[in-house]
């Protein structure tokens, strides 16, 4: 076995808003093998985004142990912090960001500017990396002038450049109708298989989700269901591994059960409780549409 | 990230915003530039002065009576050509002293009048201060000696009174008394705010009659060697205060005239350049605010740049290069502004303005200091900010 490339441990973020104190993570303990493709779900202000921020070192635990290749993240300065971003982690994001008035290449050849690569090497590794992702000959062109499911690919690109071990996609497919992102994730779940970066993957499409070796569903903070238990503890949840399936009703024991992996019948939506964590979780993870919190992971 | 890096993507941030770059840098220009055009100016009049003082002569001796000093009241003479003879003795060579008793006078020429300086003068003025005729001829001694109404006209003086002929040999009447022109000056210019050029020159015998005193102004002296002049200064001193129990006199040399002219200039340059050097400090404050600006509206560029490993240093020596880049470039730009209007001023106008490399080094080196001081806080402000909030900011 190797060494996971993440490992959280009973990891809490509490956020100070107005002198009020809000969980949006409550002791979510997982790891993230090398070559993993992860699907992370559930509804809006379920911390899912929370914990994409903690896994791809943006931002430290308040509670429990995070290591990111190997490194005790609480440890770090914030600057070695961003070291570690830079040579474990590539992120994809639902808006692409793209530098501006800044070509394709110059874009994927970012990350390599924070790690000291000379300018002609750069330029380089970033064409051929642009060219593993099928835009090869988009290399001069402005985001303006690339599709949206082209911008998605320089953003891969760059998020690839630096030869990760795990890549953080946030709703990658959430901003391209559905043929492009199909094209898209298609494209990471090539390099996934290819270069073995572990893909890990926040979404509210089920269909995406379900082509994801693994599947994790979150709830106000907790982590209900992990496919990846199932499979050596497959009772506790009898369920076909759709996501929909992972998120069990409610129940009084969600706290004491938060993150403590296999064997409970884990649950976030109990009682007063869960309902504050989630309004909590709106704030600093509201990266989704103000829908009914329940409304996609229970339809 | 290597440091050439970070230049470039600071001048790519300001090509970005080229408007607001130049109306942000607009600050700093007018800053430097008046700055450099002020010290230019004051630094040029210094300059003149010191010519000027210089083109008096060479080893002057000034005696009058009183303290020569800032802020004193000129002193009524008590000096006779009595005291003009003692002086000579002490210098051992009466051609080197040389006396003025001067008051401004009309001067007429039959229909025509100017105001002037009259001064009454020995013959030996011409030999103390630099004094060069056009036409005519110089006093003589007899001239002085009985009193001759006799006068040299300065060049100004000359061309007011007769402007289509030739002066020497005319009548001019000072006072209701005539003179018959012997001389013209060449023309001088200005020396210290006086117009050298507006002197008329009398025998001293003839200006204290015309003006009914015995006293004089002040008496030169021009010294045989430098090295001796402070002691031959407090000799002449000494014997005056012997002959005026009482009365103080002084003795100033040309490089004491410097000394205070210059520190009387230096505060007058030194007060300008200040003031000038305030619009730097309101340009530096635009240039600050533009940053804070700049690091507002690039938020989530700052949250990509983290994300993907920018340190925090980073992102802060990002936004200081561009601020110091902004003030860099303003301050090279004002430099140019301001020696262009200041060489300009002094070519068009009366103005004098001399540009020194030091003002020049001292501007830019303002500008960029400034771009430092005032980009620090809002570079701070960007590497320190929170790469979860600066990505999800609109």
């Amino acid at each position: 076995m190797t060494a996971p490339a993440i490992e959280a441990v009973d990891v809490s973020r509490t956020y100070q808003l107005d002198g009020v104190s809000v969980p949006a993570l409550r002791g979510v303990s997982l790891t993230v093998a090398p070559g993993d493709y992860v699907a992370l779900v559930g509804p809006s202000g379920s911390g899912k985004s929370t914990l994409m921020h903690l896994l791809g070192g943006l931002d430290r635990p308040t509670g429990g142990r995070l290591a990111i290749g190997g490194r005790e993240v609480g440890s770090l300065s914030p600057g070695e912090l961003a070291a570690l971003r830079n040579e474990t982690i590539g992120f994809v994001f639902q808006a692409f960001h793209l530098l501006p008035r800044t070509s394709a290449v110059d874009n994927v050849a970012l990350p390599l500017v924070y790690r000291g690569v000379g300018a002609r090497q750069r330029r380089e590794r970033a064409a051929a990396m642009l060219g593993r992702v099928g835009l090869g000959h988009r290399l001069d062109h402005r985001p303006n002038q690339l599709s949206g499911g082209e911008q998605q690919r320089v953003a891969i690109a760059r998020a690839l450049v630096t030869d990760p071990t795990v890549l953080l996609a946030d709703e990658p497919t959430g901003n391209l109708d559905s043929v492009t992102g199909a094209a898209v994730l298609e494209l990471l779940e090539r390099l996934n298989a290819e270069s073995g970066v572990a893909l890990v993957m926040v979404t509210h499409d089920h269909e995406v989700a379900a082509r994801a070796r693994r599947r994790i569903a979150m709830r106000d903070g907790v982590v209900v269901a992990d496919s990846a238990d199932e499979r050596h503890d497959p009772p506790v949840s009898a369920g076909t591994g759709r996501p929909d399936t992972l998120v069990p009703a409610p129940s009084a024991e969600s706290r004491s059960a938060s993150g403590s992996g296999p064997g409970h019948p884990s649950g976030g939506t109990g009682g007063a409780a869960g309902a504050t964590g989630r309004r909590a979780g709106e704030g600093p993870a509201g990266d989704a549409p103000a829908v009914p919190a329940d409304e996609e992971a229970v339809p | 990230m290597r440091l050439a890096e970070a230049w470039r993507v600071a001048l790519d941030a300001l090509r970005a915003n080229r408007l607001r770059s130049a109306l942000t840098m607009l600050g700093v220009i007018i800053g430097v530039a008046s700055v450099v055009i002020l010290v230019a100016i004051g630094t040029g009049t210094k300059q003149k002065v010191e010519q000027q003082v210089e083109g008096l002569g060479s080893n002057l001796l000034l005696v009058v009576p009183g303290r020569i000093d800032v802020g004193s009241a000129p002193a009524l003479s008590p000096l006779t050509l009595d005291d003009v003879d003692a002086v000579s003795r002490v210098v051992g060579d009466p051609d080197r002293v040389a006396v003025t008793v001067a008051s401004g006078a009309t001067v007429r020429a039959g229909a025509r009048s100017d105001f002037s300086t009259v001064q009454g003068v020995l013959e030996t003025t011409p030999a103390v201060f630099t004094r060069e005729l056009a036409r005519g001829r110089y006093l003589t001694g007899s001239d002085v000696d009985t009193s001759r109404r006799v006068a040299v006209l300065g060049a100004s003086v000359a061309r007011a009174l007769f402007p289509d002929r030739d002066p020497v040999g005319q009548q001019v009447t000072v006072s209701g008394v005539r003179f018959r022109v012997i001389g013209v000056f060449a023309p001088l210019g200005q020396s210290l705010g006086v117009d050298r050029d507006d002197e008329v020159h009398v025998p001293v015998t003839a200006a204290q009659r015309l003006y009914g005193t015995q006293r004089i102004d002040g008496i030169a002296v021009k010294a045989p060697d430098r090295e001796r002049i402070d002691e031959l200064g407090g000799r002449i001193v000494a014997e005056l205060t012997r002959r005026h129990p009482g009365t103080e006199f002084s003795a100033v040399t040309q490089e004491q005239i410097l000394g205070v002219l210059g520190d009387i200039l230096g505060i007058l340059t030194g007060v300008l350049a200040a003031i000038a050097g305030i619009s730097l400090l309101v340009g530096g404050v635009g240039v600050s605010n533009i940053m804070l600006v700049s690091v507002r509206e690039r938020t989530r560029e700052i949250g990509l740049r983290k994300a993907v490993g920018a340190r925090p240093r980073d992102i802060g020596v990002q936004f200081l290069l561009e601020a110091v880049l902004l003030t860099s470039i303003g301050g090279l730009t004002g430099m140019a502004l301001g020696v262009g209007t200041a060489l300009t001023v002094a070519a068009v106008s009366p103005i004098p303005a001399a540009v020194t490399w030091w003002s020049l080094a001292l501007a830019f080196g303002v500008s960029a200091a400034v771009g430092i001081v005032f980009g620090v806080v809002p570079a701070q402000r960007a590497g320190r900010l929170d790469p979860v909030v600066a990505l999800r900011s609109e």
